[in-house]
């Protein structure tokens, strides 16, 4: 056998396939206490099969794998929703500092003072960014934090008696953990469309909202990148009929300074700290989203709440709490990196941080308008949903152009998301990425609308330059496959 | 793409016919706006179905639709091979890729299908 | 306030300068950032916010540094015996070293598989890695923490099943049927407790829900309690510490139907709580019901392996309301660390490390056992425990742990609410013996004082 000579051939063998008897990666120390008795053998189990490697293979394989990544370290990713922006690197050291670390969730308070204190100071300043001052660090996710906030909305109902409200309105270009939080929740959805415009349909919200809206759900801005100009129309709509407004609040990134979620009337809102506030998303988690409520909804938020009392920092359960939403107190180390962040740049840095979001959205809209249709032809907030319609007919999808821009480096934007707008690309630059990086983005977006017709067959089968081509995700779903087994 | 020997549902299933036995499947059209056809849910036999009432649900990669069944009555086969290999219904729609057997309860619901020449201007 | 591009500062972690702004504004087509914003209420707009100035990195570490100098750790000398449900590990360097991999750390969910090879590939191994360790047939690739997996599994088992009572045991943790009770409580499910040692149980429960080690660190009889539940129809869910399964029986060696565990013992840091993972397992049969992500194995159009995400049609993005679940993360750097952590044990360091728990807790139970006024209580189904335990105390727990904490120690947690003077002890490998001896003599001293 020949082996090849190519030095970008890698291997993907797994663990348990690189697995040779009697290695190691790692020691325990011996036992330094009197020989115990080991209990009756019937409890006890034969070995574990985990993989038998050296500390160098653990360290290679590793390393190698994450060569295989597209990351905001090494790429440009303007995947819109997602605020794929700059994780600072100081936040991370200060997340693993020790005293941050290392204490255990249950320890008594007054052994963890500072670590309350630090939960209480970001409460307070995600109050005064959303203007919804009563705040819980608990929920897991963004997704766990709009489910906080329907527990919320539907506790506040129950506790004024007005228990028939089971209706959640969400607008049909909402992100699907919308419709799936509010049915954990027990509500039935009902969807209010979009006007010609991208905005709610007022008048449709109108006919939809009666005396059995717990709550209506809006993304702001809205999934197309647009700020509802109708807001607080929409708000007093819901408002009249006694219904509650929550906001998603995944765009925030587009707010900063610049206006207030309670001042429109909006009751509860979730932020998602890996998107806004800069903590890595990991490649799918650990997430963080608080979840912020107006001073009535306080008392109804889930438990710990950080609170300040003439003895020092105390870890409270609200007087109506909603309950436990998961184990203990939330993503401690991600409340570090979120409060590193919002210290580092301080007020005005966080409202230049939506302005360059947002002028940065505009420029890359304004760039591409002629070759690529708009969701929406009005100024953006901070991303702007293109559709490759136009590309369409003349046979390239979206989803080619997306796996084209891989080629050049660039991740894809958010595809087919909303799902009201065909053919959508959503791009999201972030105020972390330089104008050159931007007019790179521009330039390749422009040079691929050529290769629609030059050369389609280039955009069809792309990427063709990555770890590997296009995979059959149909056999993958068909007969899956989704261990390591001996064979 | 249409047999002229086919009933269509405007939920795109079609129903043949054998003696009071009703085949059912997915049109052409529902299989090719799918994309590749992952998983079919598919009731148990000796269930009982009402017309244009969900019968089971198919699945394609990043896609799920309901299925209805065009006639009503008691199942009285589903076909493993469609569960086995989902595939089928992208391949033989109106063959091997059929999914249920139902024995009709009222033959007078078939009026309520369209013919293939009914069924395939409404695809435009 | 006036504001316009003008206004916005420079900073590290903003890269446009003032001109090109302007240049970006003018090919938009108009004067300032005001142009832009025409859509929000002109009333609302630039409100006044009290947040603090920036500060430098410099001065971030020292206002950090100080924060973390508030708290009381093994860093700053302090010994523990806490656990209940967070227990303290050591972490191996190479769990540290490939955290540091901003390829892993600042990569976006999988949807583009070309792009994160490696991120799905760590997620295979993630999976294969909880199947072994449960012994079971398949896992998904995380979810937030053990509390949510649990309650996620006994919500899947009322799909399985159709039914909607769980039953979930007396001795696990509160925190699980508490959370379960959050997720659930909207949904027409009825939660009741089942007696560790019942022989019936109601003909319509969808699941047992049991926790072993238990709450008190004891050893479930899983096998009679699954036997229980399938010849009523119900599903067995167990709640594993997955430390434990270095040494006691697997699960899946029961016939159970959902594993979960809380993944933090397997090399995450305790972080006052979190993050953290959960692991979810279960048998192949009902992986459609199944919550969360799923990463499968296929090939490229050039027949090269490669990883995908897979069966997402479960998943909020695409069944929206009618989902297994709202979840839409897998908590995959913390599943990276779990994997990196079992990767470096390996099979004998899995072993190694139950043994050394489960040595060290014992010495330390019947040192505790010999002194007057404390004794080693059992509260499960047979008295034997991995490496937590529970000590009825001669006084209040809070009165003991305030005396221990002069010392610098953190006693074991104060369970009064479940048991008269009753303290939860948990000891690991990163006690020694010396440590254990310094804590009994305390509790000793204490004791005599009483």
């Amino acid at each position: 056998m020949t082996i090849s000579a190519h030095a970008g051939d890698i291997d993907r063998r797994l663990l348990m396939d690189r697995s040779v008897t009697g290695r190691k990666a790692f020691t325990l120390p011996d036992s330094d206490v009197p020989e115990q008795n080991l209990p009756d053998s019937s409890f006890l189990r034969d070995d574990v099969e985990l993989p038998e490697v050296s500390q160098l293979e653990v360290i290679r394989y590793f390393s190698v794998l994450s060569q295989l990544n597209f990351s905001i370290d090494t790429n440009f990713y303007p995947l819109g929703s997602c605020t794929m922006k700059y994780n600072p690197k100081i936040n991370d050291e200060l997340s693993n500092l020790p005293g941050l670390a290392d204490i255990h969730p249950l320890q008594p308070d007054e052994t963890v003072q500072g670590a309350i204190r630090l939960l209480k100071n970001l409460q307070d300043d995600l109050g005064e960014i959303t203007g919804l001052p009563g705040v819980s660090l608990a929920p897991l996710a963004g997704a766990q934090g709009e489910y906080a906030g329907l527990l919320i909305a539907r506790a506040y109902h129950n506790a004024r008696n007005d228990s028939v409200r089971t209706v959640a309105i969400i607008p049909d270009s909402a992100h699907g953990t919308n419709p799936a939080s509010a049915a954990m929740a027990g509500l039935d959805v009902v969807t209010v469309r979009s006007d010609d415009q991208g905005n709610v349909d007022v008048v449709n919200l109108r006919e939809l909202a009666n005396e059995n809206t717990a709550v209506f759900m809006l993304t702001i801005p809205s999934t197309l990148g647009l700020f509802e100009p109708n807001i607080l129309e929409l708000t007093k709509i819901i408002h009249d009929v006694g219904g509650l407004v929550y906001a998603d609040g995944a765009n925030l990134n587009a707010l900063l300074g610049l206006v207030k979620l309670g001042d429109l009337g909006v009751d509860i809102c979730h932020s998602n700290l890996h998107k806004t506030f800069s903590t890595p998303h990991g490649g799918g988690g650990p997430g963080s989203g608080p979840v912020m409520v107006t001073d009535e909804l306080a008392k109804f938020l889930p438990k710990p709440v950080a609170e300040k009392t003439d003895d020092g920092y105390v870890l409270a359960t609200p007087e109506m709490s909603v309950g436990s939403i998961n184990g203990f107190h939330g993503s401690f180390s991600i409340a570090v990196r979120a409060y590193a962040y919002i210290k580092a740049l301080g007020l005005e840095g966080l409202q230049s941080v939506s302005e360059n979001a947002i002028i940065s959205a505009n420029y890359i809209q304004a760039k591409l308008r002629d070759k690529y249709d708009l969701a929406a032809d009005r100024y953006c907030m901070h991303e702007t949903v293109l559709s490759a319609a136009r590309q369409k007919k003349r046979g390239v999808a979206g989803l080619d152009i997306a796996k084209r821009l891989l080629d050049f480096g660039i991740h894809a934007p958010t595809m087919y998301f909303p799902m009201i707008v065909d053919e959508a690309l959503m791009v999201e630059p972030t105020e972390s990425e330089s104008k050159e990086t931007l007019d790179h983005f521009i330039a390749v977006m422009r040079q691929i609308d050529d290769e629609v017709d030059s050369a389609p067959e280039l955009v069809h089968e792309a990427p063709h330059d990555l770890p590997v081509t296009r995979l059959d995700e149909a056999t993958a779903a068909r007969k899956p496959v989704l261990r390591w087994t001996a064979d | 793409m249409y047999p002229d020997d086919l009933k269509y549902s405007k939920e795109h299933e079609w129903v043949r016919m054998n003696g009071n036995i009703a085949e059912i499947g997915v049109t052409v059209f529902a299989q090719e706006s799918l994309g590749d056809v992952v998983f079919v849910d598919l009731p148990d036999v000796g269930t009982d179905v009402a017309q244009f009432a969900k019968f089971g649900e198919i699945e394609s990669v990043k896609a799920v639709s309901d299925l209805f069944s065009p006639v009503g009555g008691k199942i009285v086969e589903v076909n493993a091979a469609a569960i086995d290999s989902p595939e089928v219904v992208n391949e033989e729609p109106y063959g091997t890729g059929w999914l249920i057997k139902v024995e009709l309860a009222d033959a007078s619901q078939l009026d309520d299908l369209m013919d293939s020449a009914t069924y395939q201007p409404t695809l435009e | 306030m006036a504001s316009s591009a003008n206004t916005s500062v420079n900073h590290p972690y903003i890269p446009s300068t003032d001109s090109e702004r302007a240049e970006m504004l003018e090919v938009i087509g108009v004067d300032s950032l005001d142009g832009l914003l025409g859509d929000i209420p002109i009333e609302h707009r630039h409100p006044k916010l009290d947040i603090d100035a920036g500060l430098s990195e410099q001065e971030l570490s020292t206002v950090f540094g100080s924060i973390a100098a508030e708290n009381a750790s093994s860093s700053s000398g302090y010994i523990s015996f806490l656990g209940a449900g967070s227990y303290s590990h050591y972490i191996p360097s190479t769990v540290r070293s490939i955290l540091q991999r901003g390829e892993f750390v600042t990569a976006y969910t999988p949807y583009q598989p070309e792009a994160a090879q490696g991120t799905l590939q760590v997620g295979f191994e993630f999976q294969t890695i909880i199947c072994q360790l449960t012994g079971m047939e398949v896992a998904n690739a995380g979810m937030y923490d053990g509390p949510t997996a649990f309650a996620e599994a006994c919500l899947m088992a009322a799909r399985v099943t159709k039914r909607t009572k769980i039953g979930v045991l007396s001795t696990a943790d509160r925190r699980l049927p508490d959370t379960l009770l959050a997720y659930s409580k909207y949904q027409g499910i009825e939660i009741v407790e089942i007696s560790t040692d019942a022989t019936e149980i109601p003909d319509d429960l969808a699941c047992i829900g049991i926790q072993s080690p238990n709450f008190f660190g004891e050893i479930e009889d899983i096998e009679r309690l699954t036997n229980l539940a399938h010849e009523n129809g119900a599903l067995s869910v167990v709640h594993v510490n997955p430390t434990a399964l270095g040494m006691f029986k697997a699960p899946g060696e029961f016939d159970v139907d959902i594993v979960t565990a809380e993944g933090q013992p397997l090399g995450v840091p305790m972080a006052f709580g979190g993050p953290y993972v959960g692991l979810f397992a279960c048998k192949k049969a009902h992986i459609r019901q199944m919550p969360g992500r799923i990463i499968g194995r296929t090939t490229d159009t050039k027949g090269r392996a490669g990883y995908v995400l897979t069966l997402q049609t479960r998943e909020q993005h695409i069944r929206r309301e009618r989902a297994t679940s709202n979840i839409c993360t897998s908590t995959q750097l913390i599943g990276l660390m779990v994997t990196v952590y079992t990767a470096t044990l390996g099979k004998q360091g899995i072993k190694d490390l139950a043994s050394l728990c489960y040595q060290k807790a014992h010495y330390a139970a019947s040192e505790i056992n010999g002194l007057a006024g404390f004794s080693v209580e059992s509260l499960g189904s047979g008295g034997t425990f991995f490496h937590e335990f529970v000590v009825t105390c001669p006084e209040s727990v809070s009165k003991i742990n305030a005396a221990l904490l002069d010392k610098k120690i953190i006693g074991g947690l104060d369970i009064s609410d479940r048991l008269d003077n009753g303290m939860l002890v948990c000891v690991t490998e990163t006690s020694s013996k010396a440590d254990i001896d310094k804590f009994v003599q305390a509790l000793s001293q204490i004791g005599a004082s009483a």
